[in-house]
């Protein structure tokens, strides 16, 4: 039997959206065409842009459908950035945490080939943004940001970031903020409307919806200069094709995780919490990377620890031998794991953050899962580490 | 058994894993990442380090049904293999990086992390035999097909490595059965090209590569009397029998063709000369690795010097780590750095570094 830990990569589709989307997967209708057909598909469109908005606190309005996180972010970025920087040729900065998912720090350096100045802003130890380097860094140069960007909640090491104290900083300054709220959303209350971010991203299959949906949130009046051109389906600035069952299901999903939250928070960490007591027990040695889940700066179902002497290679191999399905927490490149970026940002050096393992929970996490990893982790230790001495 | 496949993306190892989970092995696919900065696609016949080989290998893992993994041991890679390429080719040696990467990485590295993590065998695509005495000692054995035997880059790993090595692909009479056998199984690379370049050389081009990990050292090309015929970029650049791309100005004054004889590092020349002079009756081979048991260590048979050459005549004796061996035909162009490995019959006898050769007047058929 497998276990699977890895939420965070993606989680099962919740049955009723499931049922919901394959009872619609068969209805023809472009949202974009006037006849009858077109009429229902908008219908559907429509209604799941007010429920999705209804669920995360936003405006139906302020919802921009995209093919998922990683469109969302890009759209973000370059789009505020392009956007800005016509605006006012003088703001060239883009400031980015340093423990941003991919799908933000690329497009962020990319932008640096378009005369953009990238500021990687540094964290504390657990992954919490530097206030006083964002702070230090709008003293310097806040007339010359054009945006900054800051996640809601960490994918590998699930620090929840201060995003409403960046919002205030940025916003003296006249500066948009941008977040990526991906792992927070089904995981965390998220009230869009008191956080008052300028875009926030967001992705479906993260909380119960299909793969291949998401969206950006995107305050009324703030220009984004588009990345995808041509029909202009989403209020000109995101071209394409409206999925309507993908769209469907995201709004039903976000519906059932965010009905779900404080249920599902406070069992997910309980299993969170019996699985880090268990690994303390087994391998005192572990180390524990992010916030203390004490302190309330830590998403509920994500588990991130570094094993000294091991190779995550060895450890992925090893736990999905056991039947246990996890990860290593960082990015990928046809399954060659580089040391982890937000490790190193965290300041662990690099031979420890070689030996890293994430556990994430969601719905459908059992102590039994717990109980597996606890059962496998002796072994696949072991083993790991005597490999790492070969 | 528990059995880690080596994984290249290639037709060879995906035929030995499909093998030896059809002998009923329980096996695992991996594929080594060897270079950090991967390129996207493969072009012409660079081995198997492209993200699109890596892409093949897990295709030929998904037919076969076994679980597969990418190891990164690019680190490695470039402390060991590259390492050593580079550093050889600086003190004027002309080095085998794929005798080297089963040295260091194939049959150390993963050979001993597979170990640990608990598998009993590594599997590869090499064409090799190995046969089990009656005391249960291994022996390498060239593969049944003489034309892809690779015996001779393997047998650096020695005798005890071999019983956790498994080479299915010994006992295949020719490449084409393996294509045959590949696309009867319905794996996806049954006709890719074979590779045969250096893998971790971007575009083939191993002096550019030189030239930009070692540097440009302009330095004088002599005849063997010193005197002086043209100049080079970096000794580095030459390897001892090298005929072309001298860069000479003048023709000899017999009007024959020159090749390298020497590279000195140290005065950072390159001495040229006749075909006769690259004549070379013997050598002293270090770091030798015995096959045959110690008693003795002395045999004659066959001397094979170069990955598909010809294998000459050859008697020698050594010890446990140094290897004298005399042929009783002279070969042309022997560099130290290349790899010996001495046969009787079809069985490795002992494997060795050329330190030195011993030049000889060369009586052969066209001096």
């Amino acid at each position: 039997m497998t276990r699977y830990l890895d939420h965070a990569a993606t989680t099962p589709i919740h049955p009723q959206v499931a049922e919901a989307m394959a009872a619609r997967l068969g209805v023809v209708g472009n949202p974009s065409s006037v006849h009858a057909a077109g009429r229902e598909a908008r219908r559907v469109v429509e209604e799941s842009r007010e429920r999705l908005a209804a669920a995360v606190g936003a405006h139906p309005t302020e919802v921009v459908w995209t093919s998922g996180g990683t469109e969302a972010d890009n759209l973000a970025i370059k789009g505020l950035w392009w956007a800005r920087h016509a605006a006012d040729p003088r703001r060239t900065r883009v400031l980015v945490s340093a423990v941003e998912h991919h799908a933000v720090l690329d497009p962020a350096r990319w932008l640096a080939s378009q005369g953009a100045e990238v500021v990687e802003l540094p964290v504390h130890d657990d992954g919490r943004l530097d206030l006083a380097a964002l702070d230090a860094e709008l003293a310097a140069h806040g007339d010359r940001v054009a945006v900054v960007s800051v996640m809601w909640a960490n994918n590998e090491i699930g620090t929840i970031q201060p995003v409403a104290d960046v919002v205030a900083r940025a916003h003296a300054w006249g500066v948009p903020v941008h977040t990526d709220a991906v792992q927070a959303v089904g995981h965390l209350p998220v009230d869009l409307a008191a956080v008052r971010a300028d875009a926030v991203s967001l992705t479906a299959h993260k909380l119960g919806g299909p793969v291949g949906v998401g969206a950006l949130v995107v305050r009324r009046g703030l220009d984004l200069v588009p990345v995808l051109h041509g029909g202009g389906q989403e209020r000109s600035v995101r071209s394409g094709t409206l999925d309507v069952v993908g769209v469907a299901g995201f709004a039903l999903a976000a519906e059932l995780a965010v009905s779900d939250l404080p249920a599902q928070t406070a069992r997910l960490a309980g299993l969170r919490d019996a699985l880090l007591a268990g690994v303390r027990d087994l391998v005192p040695d572990a180390v524990l990377r992010g916030p203390d889940p004490a302190s309330g700066l830590r998403v509920p179902h994500n588990l991130h620890l570094t094993f000294p002497g091991c190779e995550g290679d060895s450890l992925i191999y090893l736990m999905d031998s056991h039947g246990v399905a996890c990860s290593t927490g960082s990015a990928c490149t046809a399954g060659v794991a580089q040391p982890s970026h937000v490790l190193l940002a965290c300041g662990v050096e690099e031979v420890d953050a070689r030996g890293a393992l994430r556990f994430s929970f969601g719905r459908t996490s059992t102590p039994g899962d717990v109980e597996a990893v606890l059962a496998a982790l002796p072994d696949v230790v072991t083993r790991a580490r005597a490999a790492g001495m070969a | 058994m528990r059995v880690l496949a080596a994984l290249s993306g290639g037709v060879d190892s995906a035929v030995a894993a499909a093998r030896a989970v059809d002998a009923g092995h329980d096996v695992v696919g991996v594929h080594m990442a060897l270079s950090r900065t991967r390129d996207e696609h493969r072009t012409g016949s660079r081995g198997c380090c492209t993200i699109e080989d890596a892409s093949d290998a897990r295709r030929c893992a998904d037919v076969l049904g076994i679980p597969y993994y990418v190891w990164d041991l690019s680190e490695r890679f470039e402390q060991t293999v590259v390492a050593d390429f580079l550093a050889e080719y600086a003190a004027g040696r002309t080095p085998n990086p794929c005798v080297r990467c089963n040295e260091h990485i194939k049959f150390t590295a993963l050979l001993d992390r597979a170990t640990a993590l608990g598998f009993d065998a590594v599997c590869t695509g090499h064409y090799a035999r190995v046969a089990v005495g009656g005391d249960g000692a291994r022996s390498l054995h060239r593969a049944r097909d003489a034309a892809k035997d690779q015996s001779y880059v393997l047998a650096v790993m020695g005798p005890d490595r071999l019983a956790r090595a498994m080479f299915p692909l010994g006992e295949v009479s020719s490449k084409d059965d393996v294509r045959t056998e590949a696309a009867a199984r319905g794996l996806p690379v049954s006709a890719k090209p074979d590779s045969y370049d250096l893998c971790f050389v971007a575009d083939g081009d191993t002096q550019g590569f030189l030239r930009e990990r070692l540097g440009s050292r302009p330095g004088d090309v002599v005849d063997e009397d010193g005197a002086v015929l043209g100049r080079h970029e970096g000794a580095w650049g030459f390897t001892v029998g090298q005929r072309k791309g001298l860069g000479l100005r003048h023709p000899a004054p017999d009007g024959r063709p020159r090749y390298v004889l020497d590279v000195r590092p140290a005065t950072n020349t390159v001495v040229v000369g006749a075909a006769e002079l690259l004549s070379v009756r013997g050598l002293q081979g270090v770091d030798a690795v015995w096959f045959d048991s110690p008693a003795g260590l002395a045999g004659q048979g066959r001397a094979q010097l170069r990955a598909h050459g010809e294998p000459v005549p050859a008697r020698w004796h050594g010890t446990e780590d140094r290897l004298e061996v005399a042929l009783d035909a002279p070969v042309r162009g022997l560099a130290p750095g290349q790899s010996v490995v001495c046969y009787v019959g079809d069985r490795v006898a002992v494997q060795a570094t050329v330190d030195r050769v011993r030049r000889g007047a060369d009586h052969g058929r066209d001096g």
